[in-house]
C-alpha cells in the first residue's frame, strides 16, 4: 500500500499537470508544468534513485521550464490568454482520456504486477556512473553530439537574419 | 519498501492519458509541447519504477539518457515554435496548414 508521501505527490503531479494544460494563461500553464517535473522528481527521490532525481530537477526545472517560460513570453499578449479549443473535441479527448486510462490500468492490474516486491537494497548511483564510462560510454558520447548538434540546430534555427543590417546601421 | 510497483505504473499511465488528452485536444503549439512533455515523463518514472524494482541500474541509466534527449527536443521543439511565430504572427496549428507537404 502506499504511503502519505506518495499520495501527495500523485496529487501535486497529476494535479499541476492537469492545470498545466487547462489554466488559462500559458505562463500560468508552465509554472503548473514545473510543478509536475518536479513531482517526478519528488518520485524518483522515492525509488531510491538520488541521482537522476537531481538531474531530472536540474535539467527539467532548472532548463527546460525556463526555457519555456522565456519562449511564451516571446509571444504576443493577446495570445497567451487566448484559449482555442473545440467543445466537440473538448469530450472526444476526454473520452480518449479515459479509454486509455482504464484500458492500460485494467491491462496493467490484470497482469501479476501487484505481486513484484523488493526487498533488494537499491542500486548504488556509483554503479550508474561506472556504467556511464565503461559500458555506456559510444552512447554518451553520441548523446554530446546529439546535445550539440540539436543545439546549434536551434540557434540557427531561430536566428533573424532581418536584424542583423538594422544593428549595422545603428 | 511500502510503495509498490503497481502505484508507480498507475501514476505514470494517468499521467500518459493526460498527455494524450492535450495532444488530442489543443491546438497550441506551445501546449502541445507541454503535453509531450508529460508523456516523456510519464515514460521516465516507469524506467526508473521497473529499474528499482528488478533492481538493476539499466533503468536510471536510460532515463538519464532520456532526460537529456528530452533537453534536446525541446530546445529544437521552442526554436521551431519562435520560427512559425515569426511566419505566421500565432501558435495555433491551424493556421500552420501552409506548411503541408
Amino acid at each position: 500500500m502506499a504511503d502519505a508521501v506518495f499520495l501527495a505527490l500523485t496529487v501535486i503531479t497529476i494535479g499541476s499537470a492537469i492545470a498545466a494544460l487547462e489554466m488559462r494563461s500559458l505562463i500560468y500553464g508552465s509554472i503548473a508544468l514545473m510543478g509536475t517535473l518536479g513531482g517526478i522528481a519528488g518520485f524518483f527521490f522515492l525509488l531510491d534513485a538520488p541521482f537522476v532525481a537531481l538531474f531530472q530537477l536540474a535539467v527539467y526545472v532548472g532548463s527546460i521550464a525556463v526555457l519555456i517560460l522565456f519562449t511564451v513570453m516571446l509571444v504576443k499578449r493577446e495570445l497567451i490568454f487566448k484559449k482555442i479549443e473545440d467543445r466537440k473535441r473538448k469530450f472526444a479527448g476526454i473520452g480518449l482520456m479515459l479509454v486509455v486510462m482504464v484500458s492500460l490500468g485494467a491491462v496493467f492490474l490484470d497482469s501479476g504486477i501487484k505481486t513484484i516486491t523488493t526487498d533488494e537494497p537499491a542500486v548504488d548511483f556509483r554503479d550508474i556512473g561506472t556504467d556511464f564510462v565503461t559500458y555506456y560510454w559510444p552512447a554518451l558520447i553520441l548523446m554530446g553530439l546529439i546535445l550539440a548538434g540539436s543545439v546549434t540546430g536551434a540557434l540557427v534555427l531561430a536566428r533573424r537574419e532581418d536584424v542583423e543590417n538594422d544593428q549595422r546601421v545603428s | 519498501m511500502t510503495n509498490e510497483l503497481v502505484d508507480f505504473t498507475l501514476v505514470s499511465i494517468a499521467l500518459l492519458a493526460i498527455g494524450i488528452y492535450g495532444l488530442a485536444v489543443k491546438r497550441n503549439f506551445i501546449r502541445m509541447l507541454f503535453a509531450v512533455e508529460i508523456i516523456i515523463n510519464a515514460a521516465n518514472l516507469n524506467l526508473v519504477a521497473f529499474g528499482r524494482f528488478i533492481p538493476d541500474s539499466g533503468g536510471q541509466t536510460l532515463a538519464l539518457f532520456s532526460i537529456a534527449i528530452a533537453a534536446a527536443e525541446v530546445a529544437v521543439g521552442l526554436s521551431l515554435i519562435i520560427v512559425a511565430y515569426r511566419m505566421y504572427q500565432n501558435v495555433d496549428i491551424a493556421d500552420f496548414r501552409s506548411l503541408k507537404g
